[in-house]
């Protein structure tokens, strides 16, 4: 009992980081009115939210609901029609990155941001090595040293569990699994705040995605990451989203707690959507 | 600690016709500090709707839910994730974990989540899961292959390896032997003296007498009851 | 003996007018690649077309011409490429560098130091320092634009993972006064510190890419490498066999099929007038 009460006032000390978290953190990323068609076909419309510190956002829907439109327009990839992805940059503080220019754009692409694509060969250079393609990143900011970015480059590799002495293998001789965390390790070397995430566990056995999912669990809670997730399966975000965003036909149907979305969905599309998925 | 007021809940079958299907109407509840309430009430009287809400995995309808300061009727997805994360604690009768994760990262994790260094959190888990009876060998397991009711002591485990100051708990002593009933009774006699609010469902009679303070029957609560 | 039925130096007033125009661009902005018409030549891709084009865009009736393949004015690229504007300019033809005002040289930059008042135009067979590592020419080209230069370096740190050090010994990328990154062209990384800081100026004609770049005298043009890695000018570790020179790029040539070697100045203008002025090497008749 005494045990407990003592933990209980050693709590200030063990963790003064969480007290000091106490005040209300700006969002990292604010999106207001992002909408993006083509032609008279729609992508996206009307999307708005606000991603704060820490945060894991998912964004579910069936192939062709704007999800990837979305993700696309949030990261750069695309060119919304209207609205703002306004991101919160360490130097100038909230920024409009539609409107900033497209220097300044891919800077973020290579230092805050991080793109972890679906298939690991579009987020990889299949012509060159593991440890190159991690240390590609830290040499596009000016690191010029090459014992240096090796060392950081064997480091992430063990940090997404490849082992060290396939850091002069091409990515060609991994499986897809290993693809997938060298495509991980090479966008966190620069140690980004925001990662973008399209369907990151798609394509990969369910064994592998299981893996791949505690790692990146660790990731974003060690590194205080925030991610958006892009994916059709619902259970990838039950267990890695904080949040989630449901979308349906260009327009967001329903966003809320994962946990809460899932178990008590309100819009009929995500009741549909969840009382759909096989039960194991 | 915890103070429901006029809660209300219905579920909307938009997939069904739009049914609009009301389960719960002025439910109040105050829960103290050092204070274990218990929730009764007959299979489907809304005792675990009631908790899902407290925690924020249902939403309501109307009223007001005051876990400390924050109102989890209205609450940001993100202010919901910080209570669980550093005030109210859930011990569910299900395990939800990433599959292939150690047992003794599963239960660190709640320490982890809170910035606490690896070893250090594991160590408590391993204190934890060694209080709780489930061997040492299985500690590197992920829990996921593992018995019911040692996947039940593994969330046991996760709901007490840090000191929440609310907690709530679905069934907690359901599928447990003597030995461990009791470990587990003892753990929230520890809590409710550092002064944690507990809300419990218990259809174990004894367990409900030895730490519950009061009981609640949710039928009260049931559309058209109330007055 | 011009051929009266060629106009001057073979491309038409025009056509050099736009090649010219291209020059001068090239000239202003040092290491950018300005794209140009590349015209059709009576010699297949890859024999020299853009530098052929850069030279008869730039000759003059008094020029005296060179022609230097792989450091030799006697191989039958150079000899062909001295001939075809023997007969369509008339201009006189030397192998002397230091008497040359044009030259134009595949894979070499002359041993002999250039003066201001010369001109080198070197034939590049591919333009593009980033090209192996990005495919696509609208990333590339964005690129350089934007100054984004990290992936020139991965390709550097490639080589020194696969052979412990830089092993790329040819068309070894420079950045040229701290912005473009530009290919050299396929000389030996022995010449590199010859591009920066030379008084003549050297133009650069990739004519299957349809691309001109420059230096103007005296630009500042820097290697690529990694601080604990350096760059290194290396050549072969033996004296010229034939002039006995310590500092020249040498070309080594097996003797026999004993496999017998010697090691020969590959510039055989320098060679030779060192053997003139008396040098003898350990092999030299």
């Amino acid at each position: 009992m005494t045990d407990a009460q003592n933990s209980s006032k050693n709590f200030a000390k063990i963790f003064p980081k969480n007290l000091a978290a106490q005040a209300a953190p700006a969002p990292l990323l604010s999106v207001r009115d992002l909408t993006k068609s083509y032609g008279a076909h729609l992508g996206c419309a009307d999307v708005s939210f606000d991603l704060f510190p820490g945060e894991v956002m998912g964004i579910v829907g069936e192939s062709g609901s704007g999800k990837s439109t979305l993700l696309g327009c949030m990261a750069g990839h695309l060119r919304p029609d209207a609205g703002a992805v306004i991101f919160d940059t360490r130097r100038d503080g909230p920024r409009d990155t539609v409107t900033m220019s497209e220097p300044e754009r891919r800077m973020l692409g290579r230092t805050d941001w991080a793109f972890v694509h679906q298939n690991a060969r579009d987020g990889l250079r299949v012509g060159v090595s593991a440890g190159g393609n991690v240390g590609e990143r830290l040499m596009a900011v000016g690191a010029r040293h090459y014992g240096d970015i090796r060392a950081a480059a064997t480091d992430w590799l063990g940090r997404v569990e490849i082992a060290p002495d396939r850091i002069d293998d091409r990515p060609g001789t991994f499986s897809g699994g290993m693809q997938q965390r060298l495509q991980i390790a090479r966008n966190l070397v620069t140690g980004p705040r925001l990662v973008f995430m399209d369907e990151p566990t798609g394509g990969l056995d369910v064994s592998v995605q299981a893996r791949l999912l505690d790692l990146m669990r660790g990731l974003v809670r060690d590194m205080g990451l925030s991610a958006i997730i892009v994916t059709h399966d619902l259970a990838v975000v039950r267990l890695l989203a904080d949040r989630l965003m449901v979308m349906k036909s260009g327009h967001v149907v329903e966003q809320g707690l994962t946990d809460q979305v899932l178990d008590d969905p309100q819009h009929g599309y995500t009741q549909l959507l969840v009382s759909s998925v096989l039960q194991v | 600690m915890i103070k429901i007021e006029n809660l209300s809940k219905t579920f909307t079958l938009h997939n069904q016709g739009g049914a609009v299907i009301p389960v719960m109407e002025g439910a109040n509840l105050t829960v103290g500090a050092g204070e274990c309430v218990a929730l009764v009430g007959a299979s489907g009287a809304g005792k675990s709707t009631l908790m899902r809400m407290i925690y924020g995995n249902y939403l309501t309808a109307g009223g007001s839910i005051l876990v400390g300061d924050l109102d989890v009727a209205r609450a940001q997805p993100r202010e919901i994730i910080r209570l669980r994360r550093e005030t109210l604690g859930y011990v569910s009768q299900f395990l939800r974990v990433v599959p292939r994760v150690p047992t003794l990262d599963v239960v660190a994790e709640p320490l982890r989540a809170l910035g606490m260094d690896e070893s250090r959190a594991r160590d408590r888990a391993a204190a934890m899961l060694a209080r709780l009876n489930i061997p040492e060998p299985l500690w590197e397991l992920s829990p996921t292959t593992f018995s019911g009711g040692e996947q039940q002591r593994v969330n046991i485990a996760r709901g007490f390896v840090r000191d929440y100051p609310a907690l709530l708990l679905d069934e907690p002593t359901a599928s447990l032997d003597t030995a461990n009933r009791a470990v587990v009774l003892g753990l929230i006699e520890t809590a409710k003296a550092r002064g944690a609010a507990i809300v419990g469902i218990f259809h174990d009679e004894s367990a409900r007498a030895q730490v519950c303070d009061r009981e609640i029957d949710v039928t009260g609560f049931a559309p058209g009851r109330a007055a | 003996m011009t051929d009266a039925a060629y106009n001057f130096a073979y491309l038409d007033e025009q056509t050099k007018r736009m090649i010219r125009r291209a020059i001068l661009k090239g000239l202003a902005i040092p290491g950018y690649q300005v794209p140009f018409a590349s015209r059709e030549m009576p010699m297949p891709y890859g024999w020299g077309t853009g530098g052929v084009q850069l030279t008869a865009a730039v000759m003059c009736p008094e020029d005296r011409f060179k022609v230097i393949d792989q450091g030799a004015d006697d191989t039958t690229n150079a000899v062909s490429i001295r001939a075809f504007f023997e007969r369509t300019a008339g201009v006189a033809a030397t192998t002397r560098t230091d008497e040359a005002t044009l030259i134009q040289t595949r894979h070499r930059i002359p041993e002999a130091p250039l003066r201001a008042g010369q001109v080198l135009v070197f034939q590049v067979p591919i333009p593009e320092p980033l090209r192996f590592l990005e495919p696509r020419e609208s990333e590339t080209r964005k690129m350089h634009a934007l100054e984004e230069y990290g992936l020139m370096h991965v390709k550097l740190y490639e080589d020194i993972s696969r052979h412990g050090h830089i092993a790329t010994s040819y068309a070894y990328p420079v950045q040229v006064e701290g912005r473009y990154v530009m290919d050299p062209s396929p000389i030996p990384k022995f010449d590199n510190p010859k591009l920066g800081d030379c008084p003549a100026i050297q133009l650069f004609g990739a004519g299957r890419e349809q691309r001109i770049y420059a230096l103007p005298p005296y630009t500042r043009v820097v290697s690529l490498d990694f601080e604990d890695h350096p760059f290194e000018a290396s050549k072969a570790d033996h004296p010229c066999g034939l002039c006995g020179a310590t500092d020249s790029y040498l070309d080594e040539v097996i003797m026999d099929d004993a496999g017998r070697r010697m090691f020969v100045c590959s510039d055989t203008d320098f060679c030779g007038q060192r053997q003139a002025a008396g040098h003898r090497g350990k092999d030299a008749a």
